[in-house]
């Protein structure tokens, strides 16, 4: 772009120099304002896979379906047909028996896992101002949601009404 | 008929009875005398009608040169002197003192999230920088046409709110995703890209929308809405920055 040509005139007379640049001259009479720092060619670089752009639309598609199956299970579970009192091994190991059961607190587990651990990814990163302390507590943070992800899909899966 | 001397003194009378005591506790800091930021306190009579920024001369020429800030053309046009007056970001010029509750101390800070220079003036390097990055300026290919660019009054319409921004950087210092680091992009850089990918006459608005999917660009917003409140233009700033990433998503602009 043309800030190159200007920063070797920068000769010219002008307030003073801003960048390396100096504000004025001859064939710019106002004041330059500089290329970007990166991605100056036509074809900008992919950024990362838009891995933000994947998750902030995560966190919105996942937040609608979480509000369907959240209301529904603490409906089933706390409210109807009895209340919290009824629950107990046997009205779990009743509700898994059946495989659409299994797949909703299945479908439950991950979406609610990986909704909280990105939303308190970003709270991270808005927060922890040292890079250190980013890394440890991110850390903590995937360790534990990949423990108690694995955890639960381990429990559903190989759940045992029998079990003594 | 009132002699001239009468007159004189029931003007006088009348003035002074307008005028009201307030006190400015305004954010001090000089690095050539101490490296930690204090309160000062200034008393003076005002008429409420009149701007905070009318208060700064007053303290600056009547009671303490050495008070700092910046201001130019003093009509809210300029964006010099965007300023945390009673913990809220506005301008200084565009603030009466009757708005803000003069019975207590006015509080005025420099805006916060940028490195405070002296006093109330802070280095805006950073907040121009992001605003460069995202290339404000028309983008076209092929020859220059002889005459303007025309454009229909719909097609202008679109990035119209965007275009008042005045770049006085109250939006991107009142965001709390900006104060952490000061590597998001900041609101006043996403509303200046949304000016020119909205606009029909620019070619560069795929350019700008992967500049601004950046780990750092729109995806770090939380919609906090501190950027409206604070926009002494009204500018509807969090809407534009949802249009930018409905704008990545859909690709239509």
């Amino acid at each position: 772009m043309s800030t190159d040509t200007t920063v070797e005139k920068s000769g010219g007379s002008g307030i003073g120099p801003v960048e390396g640049a100096s504000l004025y001259d001859v064939d710019n009479p106002a004041p330059v304002i500089e290329a970007p720092r990166k991605r100056t060619t036509k074809t900008p670089r992919a950024t990362r896979g838009n891995f933000e752009m994947a998750a902030w639309l995560f966190m919105r598609l996942s937040g609608v379906v979480l509000v369907v199956l959240v209301i529904t299970h603490l409906l089933i579970q706390l409210v109807l047909d009895g209340g919290v009192s009824k629950i107990g091994f046997a009205f779990v190991a009743g509700r898994w028996a059946s495989p659409f059961w299994q797949v909703w607190d299945l479908l439950m587990l991950w979406l609610a896992m990986l909704h909280g651990a990105n939303g308190l990814r970003t709270v991270i990163n808005d927060y922890a101002e040292r890079p250190n302390t980013r890394l440890w507590l991110k850390g903590l943070l995937y360790t534990a949601t990949v423990f108690t992800i694995l955890l639960g899909t381990l429990v559903i899966f190989t759940f045992d009404p029998n079990i003594r | 008929m009132a002699t001239p001397t009468m007159d004189k003194v029931e003007a006088d009378a009348a003035a002074a009875s307008h005028l009201i005591t307030v006190t400015f506790r305004i954010r001090r800091f000089n690095p050539e005398v101490s490296a930690d930021a204090t309160w000062e306190d200034f008393q003076l009579e005002i008429d409420p009608k009149e701007r905070v920024l009318d208060g700064l001369h007053k303290i600056k020429w009547d009671l303490d040169g050495s008070l700092t800030f910046r201001r130019s053309c003093a009509h809210g046009i300029c964006g010099s002197d965007a300023m945390r007056i009673n913990g809220k970001n506005r301008l200084a010029c565009k603030t009466l003192i009757k708005d803000i509750n003069p019975a207590k101390p006015i509080t005025v800070e420099p805006i916060k999230g940028l490195t405070v220079l002296k006093d109330l003036v802070v280095d805006m390097d950073p907040f121009f920088q992001a605003y460069r990055d995202v290339m404000p300026f028309l983008v076209t290919t092929g020859n220059e046409p002889t005459r303007e660019r025309l454009q229909s009054a719909e097609d202008r319409e679109r990035f119209d709110d965007t275009t008042k921004c005045i770049l006085c950087a109250a939006c991107t210092s009142s965001c709390p995703v900006f104060w952490n680091d000061g590597q998001y992009f900041g609101p006043a850089a996403i509303v200046n890209a949304h000016r020119f990918i909205f606009d029909s006459r620019d070619e560069a608005g795929e350019q700008r929308l992967e500049i601004l999917n950046d780990k750092d660009g729109v995806w770090r917003c939380r919609t906090t809405f501190n950027c409206t409140d604070a926009c002494p233009r009204g500018i509807e700033v969090t809407k534009a920055i949802q249009e930018v990433k409905r704008a990545l998503i859909t690709r239509r602009f």
